[in-house]
């Protein structure tokens, strides 16, 4: 029952947003202070402040949490969102299935990394750790303000509903408990390498040990946000009931931004730990990652853009949002134009070698963003310049961003393989043989058996290349002339984990590129469905065994029961249905999917008809899993690397050690 | 290679992938931007027949005629003007008569539009944005206010 304790519990997490606000004022200013003056007393304040911070914000997100739990009515958040019959999993995940509780999980994980930094950096140089925790201040004072002014979780509304209005259907969905929060670590992830860049740049400290504190944190937001939009994409893909899973819409494009200047991120500063170069570059990648970042956020919480992330518009948000991503990111290019020329320039290097090429991979990577961003942004302006109104769909993204993606995939094994400061092209290229001829194989192979567009064997053809060449430069390594099985598997584990995750992740590439080439061999079949149809979809059957109405929790069910078939051998009985909610008066599609060897045949209904047959399209995907396994490849390469010991957070220090008996050069 | 060298070798690249991602943009924009209109604008601004655009308003009341093998016609209006659709495919779940919609696909002659897209709205309160814009020029609806007649809900 809702009573006087809930109502406490309530208060409570609302104090706790206040109390976190008046912390995050401190843990922005103090220590800034300290800095300032050497005083190591003040720049304490900072951990003890991010870590108490936490604690505030786990207590507010809790008490919303325990609301939606409790199907407080009092809250104007669980009445827009939330039905007393809604199934308890999404009663939990609604907690952000929603405007203002997505923003309290945004502040959440802000402050669970500002928390991580402060317990876990101690190695780091007092100042530059207090100058990082400050800026972390900033931004989540900015976004508590933020939520306390015009999106409060917290408001209530009297008398209180007896009953909610229930969460939009298309989220009452197992996605909305792990996509969202995936790609928030990511992109708030990035937040910590904006805050180290800013606060390298307040400090001074940018050098090659400002790369390796930097890295691991980049690394970690990065294999979240490569997760969080594979995870969305899957989403998007088993729940739309079209089969797509990317459509180039702003709020992907969004997501999309950040990852590749995260990804560029990540190996200019390889470059600046190893070579001490590009400096001013990396900083600029790191402020430009969280710039993107709160540029999503900007997209897709202030209402400019219309779709299923955009909860509601209230022009008020989008006006705060936008002067918070012109503070932080303004701020920061300015702090940036006072402290860059101040760097001793990192010296320019060979073309032809491994630091020469992780340039020509920023180029590209950036570039590739930059052409994202222009689709993106340019309806936008135009509409607000001169009130056209125009879309940019697919073909301008497959016709900009494709050309200058594909030479990143055809260059990401050769760049493995040249050496620091001086590479030979011919001798990577001669090493590559062997991947090539896997390319050919693999193409010659699939394009016999499915035939199709060149450009689906074209795809597979760079995608096995790709995937073998990836392993190639390991192989080399561990494999020479006369090497005995057992010597081979010391030296496998020996190698420094960093080259296994670089490998993992470039195949991961590899592996989701396969995935997406073969989407041009894929059948689609739209049809009217009556119970007792066969319908063959490629390789199989599919025999609709009967058509009924079953009740669920919150909605009414048309369920198609389908059973696959190949060569007469059923494989799978499939559950192909619509979900009608009566609260919203809305109908989502439960596609019923099974997976046969890496493809999926995926069987999705729409409409009912007037002679009781029902619209449904079939389709055979071959190898379509792998555009998301590619991704799991991508962030077990993350993984791995984040695991070496060279790159462990915390122990930069003592890695540092040695470097300083030697003059700096 | 010379320290001179190699700069002017990074700066060419540079400006290469810079110059290859503009030329890419502006080369995509030529033919790959689609323009929204609503009915009344389509009117006003007459673009030749052929032309790819995105239509969108509300779908008139008693104006679905359905044919054979799916096949569909439609009146998208914004009670000024109208436009007469033709659609053969799926039509997205919240597909009614007096609800917003935004179609996309080829002007055949002028108030008569062929349609290979009919886009899904997500949500029974949602108002396609651009449809709303529209509705507003024409000063038929305004956020807040009662939906014109025709709208249901």
């Amino acid at each position: 029952m809702i009573g006087e304790f809930t109502g406490h519990i309530i208060e409570a997490g609302h104090y706790a947003l206040v109390l976190a606000l008046a912390l995050a004022a401190a843990q922005a200013t103090a220590p800034l202070w300290g800095v300032r003056r050497g005083d190591a007393a003040l720049m304490g304040i900072a951990a003890p402040a991010a870590l108490m911070q936490f604690a505030m914000i786990a207590l507010s997100f809790a008490a919303l949490t325990y609301a939606h739990l409790a199907s407080d009515f009092s809250l104007a958040n669980v009445v827009e969102n939330s039905h007393s019959a809604k199934p308890l999993i999404y009663k939990i995940s609604g907690v952000w299935g929603n405007h203002e509780g997505s923003m309290l999980l945004w502040v959440l994980i802000l402050v669970v990394f500002g928390a991580l930094v402060a317990a876990f950096s101690r190695a780091m140089p007092d100042d530059l750790r207090a100058a990082t925790l400050a800026v972390q201040g900033w931004i989540s004072g900015a976004f508590i303000l933020f939520i306390l002014l015009t999106s409060n979780p917290f408001a209530r509304v009297f008398p209180a509903p007896i009953e909610g209005r229930d969460l939009n259907p298309i989220l009452q969905d197992i996605g909305l408990a792990i996509h969202p929060p995936l790609l928030y670590f990511g992109y708030v992830g990035f937040s910590i390498s904006y805050s180290f860049a800013a606060g390298a740049l307040i400090c001074g400290r940018i050098d090659a040990a400002w790369a390796r504190f930097v890295r691991p944190w980049t690394l970690l937001a990065w294999m979240f946000l490569t997760l969080g939009i594979a995870m969305g994409s899957y989403w998007a893909y088993y729940t739309l009931g079209w089969g797509g899973f990317w459509f180039w819409d702003p709020v992907e494009n969004a997501s999309l931004m950040p990852w590749l200047a995260g990804t560029a991120l990540l190996h200019s500063a390889t470059v600046m730990e190893k070579r001490g170069a590009l400096k001013v570059w990396t900083i600029f990648l790191a402020i430009l990652a969280f710039s993107l970042s709160l540029l999503g956020t900007f997209l897709v919480r202030s209402g400019v853009l219309t779709s299923v992330h955009s909860f509601a518009s209230d022009p008020q948000r989008g006006v705060f949002i936008l002067a918070i991503l012109v503070f932080f990111i303004g701020g920061s290019l300015a702090l940036f134009a006072w402290r860059a020329p101040q760097l001793k320039p990192g010296g320019i290097f060979a073309p032809v070698s491994r630091e020469g090429s992780l340039v020509l991979n920023n180029l590209l990577l950036t570039a590739s963003c930059a052409t994202v961003f222009v689709g993106t942004l340019y309806p936008l302006a135009l509409e607000a310049l001169t009130g056209e109104k125009i879309s940019v769909g697919a073909p301008f993204f497959n016709l900009t961003f494709g050309p200058i993606f594909l030479p990143i995939l055809i260059l990401m094994p050769v760049a493995q393989m040249l050496a620091w400061k001086r590479g030979d092209l011919l001798g990577a290229a001669q090493r590559l043989t062997l991947a090539a001829a896997a390319g050919f194989v693999t193409a010659l192979g699939l394009g016999a058996i499915h035939g199709g567009p060149v450009l689906s064997i074209v795809g597979v053809m760079i995608a096995a290349y790709l995937i073998v060449g990836s392993f190639v430069e390991i192989a080399g390594r561990i494999f020479a002339r006369g090497v005995s099985a057992s010597v081979a598997l010391a030296r496998a584990l020996g190698l420094p984990r960093s080259a296994w995750g670089a490998a993992f992740a470039h195949a991961g590439m590899g592996v989701t590129l396969f995935g997406l080439a073969a989407t041009g061999w894929g059948i689609e079949e739209v049809l009217a469905i009556r119970a007792g149809d066969n319908v063959k979809a490629g390789p199989y059957e599919v025999r609709f065994l009967d058509v009924e109405t079953k009740p669920g929790p919150n909605f009414r069910a048309t369920v198609a029961r389908a059973s696959v078939t190949s060569g007469g051998r059923e494989i799978a009985v499939i559950e192909p249905a619509r979900r009608y909610f009566p609260t919203r008066q809305m109908s989502t599609t439960e596609a019923g999917i099974v997976t046969i060897g890496l493809g999926q045949l995926y069987v999705s209904l729409s409409g009912e008809n007037a002679d009781g047959s029902l619209d449904g399209r079939i389709y055979w995907k071959p190898w379509v899993s792998l555009i998301w396994i590619g991704a799991l490849f991508m962030a077990f390469g993350g993984l791995l690397s984040l695991s070496d010991r060279r790159l462990r957070i915390g122990v930069a220090k003592r890695a540092r050690a040695p470097a300083a008996v030697q003059p700096a050069e | 290679m010379t320290r001179k060298g190699r700069r002017l070798t990074l700066i060419a690249s540079a400006l290469g992938t810079l110059g290859a991602a503009l030329g890419l943009v502006l080369y995509a924009m030529r033919d790959n931007i689609v323009f929204f209109y609503g009915p009344s604008e389509l009117a006003e601004k007459a673009p030749a027949p052929g032309a790819r655009l995105r239509i969108g308003g509300l779908v008139k009341q008693g104006s679905v005629t359905r044919g054979a093998e799916k096949s569909i016609t439609f009146i998208i209006t914004d009670t000024k003007k109208d436009v007469a659709v033709s659609y053969s495919g799926q039509l997205p779940d919240l597909f009614r008569e007096g609800q917003g919609v935004v179609t996309e696909g080829i002007l055949t002659a002028p108030g008569q539009f062929r349609a290979d897209t009919v886009l899904a709205k997500h949500d029974e309160t949602y108002m396609p944005r651009d449809v709303a814009d529209a509705l507003k020029k024409q000063g038929v609806w305004n956020e807040g206010a009662p939906k014109p007649a025709g709208v249901t809900k």
